[in-house]
C-alpha cells in the first residue's frame, strides 16, 4: 500500500465514504460473466456444500449437496456443476482468430472468453482445491465418475492458478478487484468482507454488513451459528429441501451483492492496458483448450522445479507489465510514482523543437521541452523517460532543480530533420514523465525441462494420473 | 515500597480485578493467543487477572465474532480418534518412518485411565521415570496432564497430545484436523499449530527442570498429525517452534511483570462482571466499560481474528479515531501520527507539523495535492 492509498484511506474513514484510488477500471469486465459463489462444509479441505451461480442475475441456479457427506451426492454435485460450467467454458472456443508469430507457427485465439467471477480470494483458493480433487478421478475402474468430472476439475484447477497472475481477469476475487479502485475506511483485513466493502462503497459503513444474520458471508466458509442452529438440524431432519432452503439463504443476498459490484466497476470506463491483458487472457485460455484438445495429461500434482521456477519468473515479470501499464493508464496510480520522484508531472514552459545534437552525418534531432513541476523529482540526469501523452516516445533527463525540469526526446519523433507534428509537446501543454516503462524483458535462461540439474531433482517424469489418483478418497 | 509487600499486592491487585467473576482456565490455545498482541496492557492485565474475555465482552455489547461449526467439530473428534485408535497403532506406524523409529515394541501409556484428579500428578511420575531410565525404548503418553504457571496462577493444560520419549527425547504430538494437500497447507493453520505446541513443549520442559532433568530433552521439533489430501488418512511432519517458543517465554515474562501495569491503575479498579447465582453478570455496562478504558489497548485489526475484547476495542479506537484502525502498514506509513484528524490536518495544511513530523507532513500535502489534482 502506498502512502496515497493510506491518505485516501484516512480520508474515506473522516468521511465516512469510500474513496477512489483510481480513475479508470484497470479489469476487464465481460458482457457475459459467469458468477459463481461457492460454499464449503466447514471443518473440510473440499468438501462443496452448495454453490450459486450463473450469468443471468435473475436467474441463478442453486446446486446443494444435500449430505456433504455422502459421496455419491457430492459427485453428482459435481457432475451438476460441469453440466453448467463446461458448455459456458466451451461456448468460447467456437470463435477464433488466426494469431501469426515471429518464429513460430500461426495459433488460433478465441476472440473472447469466459470470465469466471468469485466473491473473494478464499473462493480462488477453494477452487482450485475442487479442482484437485476432481482431476485425477476417472470415468472408468473402481469409482468411476461421470466423465464431465475429472474435466471440469482441470479446468477449475486452470482458473484457480490463472487468478495469481497478476492482471488476469478470466477468474477476478471481487473483493480485490473492488479494493483496487476504492479504498475504503477500514483495514485490508476488513476488505475482504463483501458486504462490509461494498457498504462503504455505496453508503458508509454499516455494522450489518458483519452481522451474518443480515449478511451471510460470502463464503466460502459458512457462519458457525447457521451450522449449528440451521444447517445441522436441517441435515438431521432428513428432507433435502430444508437443507437446500437453507442454503439458499445463505446465498442469495452473496448473489446480490456480487451483481451490485459488477455495477459499480461497470460504471468505471476500462483503462487503456485493459484490451491487451485480455488478449493475453484469451491466448492463455486457448493454449489450455488445445492442450485438453490434444489429450494432455491433468496438471500434475506440483510443479517440477524448472516449471515452477518459469512460472515464478513469468509471474513477476507480469507483475512488473501491469504496475506500470495501470500507472500509464491511470493518472491516480501515476500520482504514486510522482510522490515518491519516479514520476513528474506539470506544464511546458519552454521547448526547442529543432534542437540537435553531434555534427554531420551524426547530427541527430533531440528535441528539448522544459517543464514547470511542483513534484520531488528524484531522478538523476541522463535516466530515460516514458510519457503516457506520447506513448511510443522515449526521452531522457536533462537536468532538474528548482521546480524545473529540461528534458530531450531521445526517439518517436518521426525521422525528418524536423520533428513530426505533435511530437514535441506546446508550451503550454500538461505532460508527466517517468522513469517507469514496459519495455519487455526476455524470459531468464533457465534450462529446458529435460535439463533440469540433479539438484533441483533431475528431469520431471511427466505426470502421469494412475489408479491411485484415480480413486483418491474425498471424504 | 518493598519487594515483599510488592508481591502480595501483585497477587492482590489481579484478585481485585477479578472480583467475584470465576477465574478463566488458560487453555494451550489462549496461552498461545498472549503472544499475539504482546504490548497491549489491556489484554495482559485480564489474562493476568484470569478475566473471561469471552463473558465480558458479551455483557459489554460487543460479542466476539468466533464460533466453531458443530460440522468442524464433529470432523476434528473423529480424526483424533482415527489416530489414537488401537492403542495409537496408526500414529506409531508414522512416527516410526517420520523419526525412523526401529524398535518393534513400544509402549503404550493413557494417562486417562487414574481419572482426572490424579492426571497431574501420574504424568510427572511416568515422565520422571522416562527421563531417569532413559532407556531406548519408545513409550507414548496419551492424555497427560500438564501446568504452566501464568502469571501466578497454575494453568493446566490438557492436550490431545501426546507426548512420545524415544532415546531419551521427548516429542510433542499435535494432532490437527485441517489438510495438508500435496504437500503443502493453510499457512495459518500450521502457524496456528505451532503456537500451540510450543506451549506443550515450553510446560514439558518445565515439568522435566522442575524434577532436576535436562529441559532440552523434550525437543523443540514438534511432530504434526493431519489428514492428508482429501481423505482421512492421516500424514505426519516435524514442525520445528523455537521461534514460537521465544515469543511464549518473552510474553510469559511480561505477564509475570504485571507491577508496572498494576501500579498505574486507580486502587479500586475492578474488571469484576458481579455474576449472580446464575453466573449472570450484574454490573452496570457503562461501569465496566470504564473501567477497561482506565487501561490502555493497543487495538490492531489482527486482534479480530485473535482477541475476545476486539469488538470493544475497535469501537473505541473509532471513538478515538485512531489511524490503527486502518491496519499496521496505513500506520506504519503514517510514521507514528496515531490519529486520523492529525493526519488528515497535517495533509491538508491546517495543522503545522510538530517538532520530527516535518518529512511525513511534507509527503502528506504532496499527497493531498496529488490526489487533489487526480480527480479533479
Ligand atoms: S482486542 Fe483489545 S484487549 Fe484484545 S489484544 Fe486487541 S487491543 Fe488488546
Amino acid at each position: 500500500m502506498s502512502l496515497l492509498t493510506s491518505l485516501a484511506r484516512l480520508r474515506a474513514l473522516d468521511e465516512g465514504i469510500a474513496q477512489p484510488i483510481a480513475t479508470v477500471r484497470h479489469c476487464h469486465l465481460a458482457a457475459r460473466p459467469m458468477v459463481f459463489v461457492p460454499l464449503k462444509l466447514s471443518g473440510e479441505a473440499a468438501a462443496p456444500l452448495a454453490a450459486m451461480l450463473g450469468t443471468d442475475r435473475d436467474r441463478p441456479r442453486l446446486l446443494v449437496v444435500t449430505q456433504p457427506r455422502n459421496r455419491d451426492l457430492r459427485f453428482a454435485w459435481a457432475a451438476e456443476l460441469a453440466g453448467v460450467l463446461l458448455p459456458y467454458v466451451e461456448g468460447f472456443l467456437h470463435r477464433t482468430e488466426t494469431v501469426e508469430r515471429r518464429n513460430a507457427d500461426p495459433y488460433e485465439r478465441a476472440v473472447d472468453a469466459p470470465q469466471i467471477v468469485v466473491p473473494n480470494q478464499a473462493g480462488v483458493g477453494f477452487v482450485r482445491l475442487l479442482g484437485r480433487s476432481m482431476r485425477f478421478r476417472r470415468a472408468d475402474g473402481p469409482w468411476p465418475v461421470p466423465e464431465s468430472v475429472p474435466l471440469l476439475g482441470r479446468w477449475l484447477t486452470y482458473f484457480g492458478e490463472r487468478a495469481a497472475y497478476p492482471g488476469s481477469s478470466l477468474m477476478p476475487a471481487m473483493t480485490e478487484e473492488l479494493g483496487r479502485h476504492w479504498a475504503s475506511g477500514q483495514s485490508g483485513l476488513e476488505d475482504a468482507n463483501l458486504a462490509a466493502l461494498l457498504a462503504w462503497i455505496t453508503t458508509g459503513p454499516s455494522d450489518d454488513a458483519e452481522d451474518p444474520l443480515i449478511w451471510p458471508p460470502a463464503g466460502p466458509a459458512t457462519d458457525p451459528g447457521f451450522d449449528a442452529e440451521v444447517l445441522a438440524p436441517a441435515m438431521e431432519s432428513g428432507s433435502p429441501e430444508r437443507v437446500t432452503e437453507a442454503l439458499r439463504t445463505q446465498l442469495e443476498p452473496t448473489w446480490g451483492l456480487m451483481w451490485q459490484a459488477i455495477d459499480l466497476l461497470a460504471g468505471l470506463e476500462a483503462g487503456a492496458g485493459v484490451a491487451s491483458r485480455w488478449e493475453q487472457d484469451r491466448g492463455s485460455f486457448s493454449g489450455m483448450a488445445a492442450h485438453i484438445a490434444e489429450g494432455a495429461p491433468p496438471q500434475p500434482r506440483r510443479d517440477g522445479a524448472v516449471a515452477a521456477a518459469a512460472k515464478l519468473a513469468r509471474m513477476e515479470r507480469a507483475q512488473a507489465a501491469y504496475d506500470v501499464q495501470r500507472a500509464y493508464d491511470d493518472p491516480l496510480v501515476m500520482a504514486e510514482y510522482r510522490l515518491t520522484g519516479e514520476a513528474f508531472a506539470g506544464e511546458v514552459v519552454d521547448t526547442d523543437p529543432g534542437n540537435t545534437e553531434g555534427e554531420g552525418r551524426s547530427r541527430k534531432l533531440r528535441p528539448i521541452v522544459v517543464i514547470k513541476t511542483d513534484d520531488p523529482v528524484r531522478l538523476a540526469p541522463g535516466a530515460s523517460l516514458g510519457t503516457p501523452q506520447r506513448r511510443g516516445q522515449g526521452a531522457e533527463l536533462v537536468s532538474a532543480g528548482d521546480g524545473l525540469v529540461t528534458v530531450k526526446i531521445t526517439k518517436g519523433m518521426g525521422r525528418g530533420r524536423t520533428a513530426a507534428p505533435g511530437a514535441v509537446p506546446e508550451i503550454g501543454e500538461r505532460v508527466c514523465y517517468t522513469s517507469l516503462t514496459d519495455e519487455f524483458q526476455g524470459s531468464p535462461a533457465l534450462p529446458d525441462a529435460e535439463a533440469t540439474p540433479w539438484t533441483h531433482g533431475g528431469p520431471p517424469q511427466e505426470y502421469v494420473p494412475d489408479d491411485e489418483d484415480a480413486q483418491e478418497e474425498w471424504s | 515500597m518493598s519487594g515483599l509487600k510488592r508481591e502480595g499486592d501483585h497477587a492482590h491487585r489481579l484478585e481485585a480485578l477479578r472480583g467475584t467473576t470465576p477465574q478463566q482456565p488458560h487453555d494451550a490455545r489462549a496461552i498461545a493467543a498472549l503472544a499475539a498482541n504482546p504490548g497491549c496492557a489491556r489484554r495482559a492485565l485480564m489474562d493476568g487477572a484470569g478475566v473471561d474475555k469471552d463473558a465480558a465482552a458479551r455483557h459489554l455489547g460487543f460479542p466476539a465474532p468466533f464460533g466453531q461449526s458443530p460440522f468442524a467439530i464433529t470432523r476434528g473428534n473423529v480424526f483424533e480418534a482415527l489416530v489414537k485408535a488401537d492403542g495409537c497403532a496408526e500414529l506409531l506406524r508414522m512416527l516410526r518412518e517420520l523419526l525412523g523409529l526401529t524398535v518393534a515394541e513400544v509402549a503404550y501409556h493413557d494417562v486417562e485411565n487414574v481419572g482426572a484428579h490424579l492426571r497431574h500428578a501420574h504424568t510427572r511420575t511416568l515422565i520422571d521415570r522416562a527421563a531417569r531410565d532413559g532407556h531406548d525404548a519408545g513409550t507414548l503418553y496419551d492424555h497427560p496432564l500438564l501446568s504452566l504457571e501464568i502469571a501466578g496462577h497454575t494453568a493446566y493444560l490438557e492436550p490431545d497430545v501426546v507426548a512420545f520419549q524415544l532415546g531419551g527425547r521427548f516429542h510433542i504430538v499435535e494432532i490437527k484436523s485441517f489438510a495438508v494437500i500435496d504437500g503443502q497447507a493453510d499457512p495459518s493453520a500450521v502457524a496456528a499449530a505451532a503456537r500451540q505446541a510450543a506451549v506443550y513443549v515450553l510446560a514439558l520442559r518445565t515439568l522435566l527442570e522442575e524434577l532436576g532433568h535436562d529441559p532440552l530433552k523434550v525437543s523443540h521439533d514438534v511432530v504434526l498429525v493431519c489428514p492428508e489430501n482429501f481423505a482421512n488418512r492421516p500424514v505426519a511432519s516435524l514442525v520445528d517452534v523455537r521461534r514460537q517458543l521465544a515469543v511464549l517465554r518473552r510474553q510469559l515474562t511480561r505477564m509475570t511483570s504485571l507491577d508496572r501495569l498494576l501500579e498505574e491503575l486507580p486502587e479500586d479498579l475492578t474488571f469484576d462482571l458481579r455474576p449472580d447465582e446464575d453466573g449472570r453478570p450484574t454490573r452496570p455496562v457503562a461501569e465496566l466499560g470504564d473501567a477497561l478504558r482506565r487501561t490502555t489497548a493497543r487495538y490492531a485489526p489482527d486482534c479480530l481474528s485473535t482477541c475476545d475484547m476486539c469488538f470493544f476495542c475497535r469501537d473505541e479506537a473509532r471513538q478515538e479515531g485512531a489511524s490503527d484502525l486502518l491496519g499496521r502498514q496505513v500506520r506504519d506509513e503514517l510514521g507514528g501520527v496515531a490519529s486520523v484528524t492529525e493526519a488528515l490536518g497535517l495533509a491538508d495544511g491546517t495543522r503545522d507539523p510538530a517538532e520530527g513530523q516535518e518529512e511525513i507532513a511534507r509527503l502528506l500535502r504532496n499527497a493531498e495535492r496529488l490526489r487533489g489534482e487526480c480527480l479533479a
